[in-house]
Parts: structure tokens; sequence; C-alpha cells
């Protein structure tokens, strides 16, 4: 008995020297400044204090891209041009570039400037690295597809072409060091804003096949040219961005560094704003109720328009009344204001006001007004119409939707409408994590779907092209002769650009006055607490974040 | 006692297999594929798929998965590019073992102190004291605690951080959060143990031969009364594990748990397999352990055909 005894005592006096031995792990390298409110590093140093919610998920430009790793990929490598603050397009590492008379040819004078951190300059070579990469078969970048324009590219990526895996038939080009040559398939006006995107940035070969399968790994296996050095990343934890001194535009950059901590929960974020330890906060819709009237509260639209597909594979969805009823009879003026309260704007479109100028000055959205904007009461007369066309008394859809607490009170909030405004409606609402519902989606497995749109460029066929009838993401069998017509054309032929607007603007019609094919719920907003002293933080459409501009000013 | 410690250790092993070949079906039948995005067609998709050697049949991807775990390969992530899982897992574990360790150590010594305590001062103020405490932490869910210890205790008085993880203090409100659960169950298993041990004869035998208090509790009641805690503290170790992911998205810790959670939401196959893995594993090895220990010091459990008869 004695001897078990000690076995016990002496393992269990073992184990508790090893975890406290353990606990070092998690005091390592402590920052030597001090982060309070005040900041006292502040007389001398500029630094932001930024929340991330989560960890970095690729900073390769062929990588797996989200609003996160595109926002870090922009602020430290820098492509041929870049948005602004006003989401317009601006150089980035060009001196200037030339368009041949077709549209078809595109010469960029790369900047000598430009160098990257180990300081060789960026060359023409090194976005043709880039690019054909990020169409090779075994390097395919998940953006591949916005190399459509660019010709051979859709080739490229089709496995019954000849041309599959060709990456060398890529229609770019490096005239010498600093001159890159871009052929166009097709004429797009938004090629310049295409090439913001990260997918199109350069890398250097020489690095990156020197590095092999750790490049973009950690913080030593990455170089950069952008405004920012990416100089500590603990992943899932923390990272750093500092000031890039031999950037070709350093003089225009005020920031010297950026902390940016991973915090998973917005009640901590609020919390962390609280107590100053970081300068942005963002809410969600149980907070704007506190901070709404608060002067740090601010709103910004992003680029992203939410609807709800009908699906008209079920027979009773293909009734046109039916689906007009569904459209109208819901109040998406409170959804935007009581539900979401971020700075929503109820959709009665797909494309949104300010998306697109018109060559006259006159906003794409004008011609077509609210579509199907009616009254409960005509909503409950389209039903009934389609409920005796149908000839049935009772309907129960499903409906499909997102898991987050917000995008779940909107459904709430759908559902409790529609079943109190139209009649012998049932309304049962699943909800899927993303990825297992768009596979439902894709499957055409539901009723109705809670679903979304994000825009690459601004251009109307970027929304209205999901619902050409052959179209990869028309999940809901719509089809209309004259539709796909306008989108076909729209995508091939840019020679008459007011024609062209006109011709999309009908085709907008058709998709919702006429058809309601879908019913637009609203343009997504976000709404954030930014402390006064943090100016010019840059919101882009695209959930993205540049910091090049920002200041802080105590 | 060797035999049964390597028969036990096979079983172990044969679990761990049963559990992998489980977890890699039923994770194929998740539906959706890492891969869906708003933005890639179907033949992008494929595209995506091949890359990651996703287009074999199940049963060759399997046999494959198997063959490289033997090897100690857990594959590649999809939702972190080129991240190996043994990186991922190997960068956040020690942060939650440290949390765990210290919430289940701190817990196991409050509660034992409050347990005894309350039994010694039987049916006074201390006792239903220590036992209101006991029943708070128990029907508290962590997630509220921590909630209010982050605000009160972080915000509003400011005492501790609110949230990450760079140095002791930050583990405080965490180790706190997870701790009452611990705290709560042990307080009262040995509260009620302890009274049991007091009401037997040998208490009263040992009383009688006028035996200093102290020495009687020590050596005689709370020697006896332990045998039990050393049960609950493999179950214990175990609700820790799930009790951290709470508590590591309150405070922003950069532990495993949150990761699982989000491998499994983008059908992230190797790191789902890798994090399963890893935690059924050291809940079989926590029973293991317990198992052990149990032979160890309870002298009234005797295996078999091996070692001394007992006597006592």
């Amino acid at each position: 008995m004695k001897w078990n005894q000690r076995i016990f005592g002496t393992s269990l006096l073992a184990g508790m020297l090893f975890l406290a031995g353990c606990y070092g792990g998690g005091e390592a390298e402590k920052d030597d400044s001090v982060k309070t409110g005040d900041g006292a590093e502040s007389n001398d140093k500029k630094v932001l204090y930024l929340a991330a919610g989560g960890e970095i998920p690729s900073l390769k430009t062929n990588g797996p891209m989200d609003g996160l790793s595109q926002t870090i990929l922009q602020n430290v490598i820098e492509g041929l041009f870049r948005l602004d603050q006003n989401d317009q397009v601006v150089p980035g590492v060009i001196d200037d570039y030339k368009v041949s008379d077709d549209g078809l040819t595109y010469t960029f004078m790369l900047n000598e400037k430009a160098k990257w951190s180990n300081g060789d300059p960026t060359t023409a070579n090194d976005f043709v690295y880039a690019w054909k990469k990020s169409l090779h078969p075994d390097t395919i970048a998940p953006q591949a597809y916005l190399y459509g324009p660019i010709k051979g590219a859709n080739e490229i990526q089709d496995p019954d072409s000849p041309s599959y895996g060709k990456v060398e038939e890529l229609g770019v080009q490096a005239l010498d060091d600093l001159t890159l040559e871009v052929q166009l398939e097709n004429a797009v006006p938004y090629f310049t804003e295409l090439l913001t995107n990260p997918v199109f940035y350069p890398q250097q070969e020489k690095f990156v096949e020197e590095q092999g399968d750790k490049y973009a790994l950690e913080v030593d296996n990455l170089i950069y040219n952008g405004p920012f050095e990416l100089t500590e990343w603990e992943h899932d934890s923390k990272w750093t961005l500092e000031k890039n001194e031999d950037y070709w535009d350093e003089k225009n950059v005020s920031l010297d560094k950026i902390e940016f901590r991973v915090t998973k929960d917005t009640a901590t974020e609020v919390n962390l704003y609280e107590t100053g330890d970081i300068d942005v906060a963002n809410l969600s819709s149980e907070f704007i109720d506190v901070y709404e009237d608060s002067d740090e509260y601010n709103t910004s639209l992003k680029s992203e328009v939410y609807f709800l597909r009908m699906n008209q594979k079920k027979d009773e969805l293909k009734n046109v009344n039916i689906r007009k009823a569904i459209d109208m009879a819901w109040d998406k003026e409170q959804a935007s204001k009581s539900i979401l309260k971020n700075g929503s704007i109820p959709a009665y479109f797909l494309v949104f006001p300010g998306f697109v100028e018109l060559p006259d000055g006159a906003d794409f959205r004008d011609a077509n007004g609210d579509l199907n904007k009616g009254t409960v009461e005509e909503a409950q007369k389209l039903w009934q119409k389609g409920l005796n066309e149908l000839g049935v008394q009772k309907l129960t859809f499903e409906m499909l939707s997102y898991d987050d607490e917000q995008r779940k009170s909107v459904a709430e909030f759908m559902k409790n409408q529609l079943e109190k405004n139209l009649p012998g409606l049932t309304i049962k609402i699943n909800q899927q994590p993303n990825k297992q519902k768009l596979e439902l989606e894709a499957n055409q497995d539901y009723d109705l779907s809670y679903s979304g749109w994000r825009n690459d460029v601004a251009d109307p066929v970027e929304f209205l092209t999901v619902f050409q009838s052959d179209g990869a993401y028309n999940w809901q069998d719509f089809k209309d002769d004259r539709y796909d017509e306008i989108l076909k054309k729209a995508q091939t032929d840019f020679t008459d650009e007011m024609g062209r607007y006109k011709e999309l603007q009908e085709a907008e019609n058709i998709l919702i006055g006429e058809e309601a094919a879908i019913s637009p719920l609203y343009q997504a907003g976000s709404a954030r607490l930014i402390k006064p002293y943090v100016k010019g933080l840059t919101a882009h459409g695209n959930s993205t974040f540049t910091y090049k501009w920002t200041t802080i000013e105590k | 006692m060797k035999k049964y410690i390597f028969s036990r250790f096979g079983y172990m092993l044969f679990t761990f297999l049963l559990i992998a070949t489980f977890t890699f079906f039923l994770m194929h039948t998740l539906p959706g594929s890492p891969f869906n995005d708003e933005r890639l067609s179907a033949a992008q998709k494929a595209m995506m798929a091949k890359r990651y050697g996703l287009d074999e049949p199940l049963a060759v991807q399997y046999f494959k998965y198997l063959g490289n775990l033997l090897a100690g390969d857990l594959g590649v992530s999809f939702q972190f590019d080129g991240r190996s899982v043994t990186s991922i897992i190997g960068e956040r574990i020690g942060v939650s073992a440290v949390l765990g360790a210290q919430s289940l150590i701190a817990g196991t010594v409050l509660g034992l102190l409050l347990g005894i305590v309350a039994a010694l001062k039987h049916n006074t103020f201390l006792d239903y004291g220590s036992m209101i405490i006991a029943v708070l932490g128990l029907s508290i869910p962590n997630f509220v605690f921590a909630g209010l210890l982050q605000y009160w205790v972080g915000v509003r008085l400011q005492w501790l951080p609110v949230a990450f993880w760079e140095g002791f203090e930050y583990s405080i409100l965490p180790t706190i959060a997870l701790a009452a659960f611990v705290v709560a169950t042990i307080a009262r298993f040995m509260r009620n143990e302890m009274l049991d041990v007091l009401g037997h004869d040998y208490i009263v035998t040992a009383r009688a031969k006028g035996i200093r208090e102290s020495l009687l509790i020590i050596r005689h009641a709370l020697r006896n009364a332990m045998i039990p805690i050393v049960t609950i503290l493999g179950p214990l170790a175990v609700s820790l594990m799930t009790g951290t992911l709470v508590v590591e998205q309150i405070f922003s810790i950069p532990g495993l748990g949150e990761q699982f959670v989000k491998s499994i939401l983008t059908n992230d196959y190797p790191v789902i397999m890798g994090v399963t893995l890893f935690y059924s594993f050291f809940f079989i090895l926590i029973v293991f352990v317990v198992d052990i220990l149990y032979v160890l010091i309870d002298p009234r459990i005797r295996l078999t055909g091996g070692g001394s008869r007992a006597n006592g």
C-alpha cells in the first residue's frame, strides 16, 4: 500500500511540474510598448490598434482569399492598380499605361522606384510569373475566374480544351523588365479595376521558388512592395504591419505601425474598444442600439446585395403571381431599419444605386426606380390570383438561410411577415452553415433561399449574369430568352456604351419587375465604432480596408 | 499489472482506429465541399478538388489517409493554404493545455478546501455558504460567467485585461470562468465523501485513542475521501476541453477549441480529422490514466492473476 501511494504522489507532483513548465509558452515575447487607451507610444509613433475576426487564411496571391486575406495583401503588396478612398481606380506600381484603339491590348509601364523589400525592382516578369501560376492546374487560385477577360484564360481553365493547363498561351508578356503587355479576349471597360484584385498581384519568381512549400507561411517567407511590411505573425493570435520605408509613395503613408489582434467575439471587441485596447470595433445589430447616437458610430455600405432566390423547379414557384406576391408582401424598410440597423438599405433592385454612372451622368438605377414596390393589399391580390391558378388553398415553402445571428433574425422576420400577409402560406426555415447552404443551393434542393452576391468590378453584368439561364449560378431554373440575349451581348460587345447600359436596365426590369425571379432584400451595410483620433480609415465596398491614407491625430 | 496495462493499451489503439474510421466517413457525408464559394463554377471546383486529391474514390482517400497517419503526416489544411495540420494543432494546443490545466488544478484545490470546510463545519453558516457557491458554480453556464467577469472586472473595474493571451495576468479571468464548474463539482463531492467517511467506525476509534484532530483529518479522513475524487477528475478534464472552446472565444485566446468548430463549418477535412484524433487520443489517455491510478490508490481494487493479495 505504501509503495502504491508513493508512486501516486510522485506522478502527481511530476505532472504538476510539467504543467507549470508549459506556462512559459503563453508569456513569450511580450511587446515592449505599453498598450493603454491614451497610447503611451503615440508621442513619437503613430500606431493603429485593430481587431481581426480570425487567422489570415493565406497571403499567397493565388491562395484562398477572404476579406481579411485581401485586406492584408493589399496593404503589403501592390499590383498594377489599387482602389483609393472613394473606390476609384488609381495607379499602383505603374508610371503610366496605354490601351490600343480596339481596347484589346494594354501596355503597362512599371515604376522603377517600386521595389521589393529584398531590394529588387518589381518587374514585368513578376506579374507574368504570378498570373500563370494562378491559372496552372497545380496551383490554381480560387479566384482564377477573374482572369476571364484575358486572352486564353478560359481555355486554360477548361479541362475539355486542348489548351487546358497550357499557361504559356495566356495573353500576357514581359516586353522588357519594366513593360508588361496584356492581350484581352474582349474589350471589357473595367479591366483596370479588375487588376486591383490581389489575384493579379506580382510574385517574384526568384524569391518564391527559393521558398518552395514555405512561401507565404511566415513573416520570413514573404517579400513586400506595398505601403506596409508584415513584421510579426503569431498565428490565430496577432500580427503587425509596419510602414515600408522603401515604398515608392512612402511620403503619403502616415501610420508607423498597425497591430492586429484576433478577437473572435463581438461583445469582446466592444469591451476592448471601451478599454481603449483597440481603435476600431465592428458592431453587430444587438450593439447598435447602444451606440447609434455616439459620435464614434460609423456605417458604410458594402457592394453586396441580398435577395431571396425562388426555385422554379418547384411547380408552385413557376407561377409568376405567387413570386410577385412573395416579393411584395413583406416590409423591406423595416428589415433594414429595425432588424439590421447597420446602414443597410432596402432593395427594390439588383444593381444598387451609386454603383454605375452612365455616360450621360445619370445613375444606372434611375431608369428602373423601385421595382415591384407594392402594398400588402396588392400582394394579397396577386397571391389569391396565384392560388386560384394553382387550384390550392395552402402552400408550404422551405426557406434556406444563413446561420449567423444577424441574418437569422432577418430570416425570422421574413417568415413572420410572409405568413402574416399571405394567408395560407407556411415557411419553414432551414439554417445551414455557408458551405453546406451553397451545396443545397447548387443542387436546387430548396424552395426559397436567402442568398447574396458581391461584385468584383463596377459593372451591372456582375450581378445580372448570375441569372443567365446557362450561367453557373442560376440555381433556380429562371429562363428568359430576351434576358439571355442581352446578357450574352453585354459580355462581348462593348462598342455602344450607352446602348449596352440601356439594355442591361431592360434586363434588370425583366428579372425583377416582370418575372420576380428573385425578391431583392437589401444592400448590406456595416456598422463600426471608430475612435475620433483615427482619420481616413478606408473601408471598401468589398469588405476590405486600405490603411495607406489612414492617420492618427491626437 | 503489466499484463493489465498492456491489454488496456491494446484496447486504446483499437478505439483510436475506430474513431479515425468513423470520423473519416461521417465527415465526408457532411453536405458541401471545402471549395464551395459563391463565385466558383462546377468546373473550377472540380479543379480545386483535384489539386487536393479529393477527386479520388473515398476508400482510396481513406487508405491514403491511414498510411499518412502512420507516417505521422496529418495532411495540409484547406482553409489555411499550405499550412500543415500538425503545425495548426501545435501552435494552438499549448495555450489550451495551460488554460485547461490551470483551471483543473486551481479548481480542484479550491473545491477540496470548500468541501472539507463544509463537511467539518456541517450545518453551519460555512457549510451553507460553500454549498451556495457550489450550486451557483454548477448552474451558471461558463459563457455567462465569462461575459460577466469580462465586463465587470475587465471593463468597469479595469483590474485585469479584457482579453488576449499575453502573460499570466491575461489567464486569470478565463481560468476563473472555467474553474467555477470544477470548484463546484469537487466541493459537493468532497463534502459528501467527507461526511460519509467521518461517520465510519475507524474514525470513532481513532478519536477514542486521542489522536490530534488535524492528524485525524489528514491521515484518516482525507485520504479515504480522496479516492472517489480521482474518478471524477477524468470526466472533469474532458468537460474542460469542451469548456475551453467557449471561454477561448470570449477571451480571444488562440486555442484549439475554436479552430475545431471552424474546421467543421468550412469542411476543412484534414483539420477536422487531425483535431478529432487529437482530442480522442487525449480522452482515451485520460481514461487509461484514471484506470491505472485507481488501481494504485485504492487497496480494495486488486486485479486477478497478478500482484500480491490485498489484506486490508
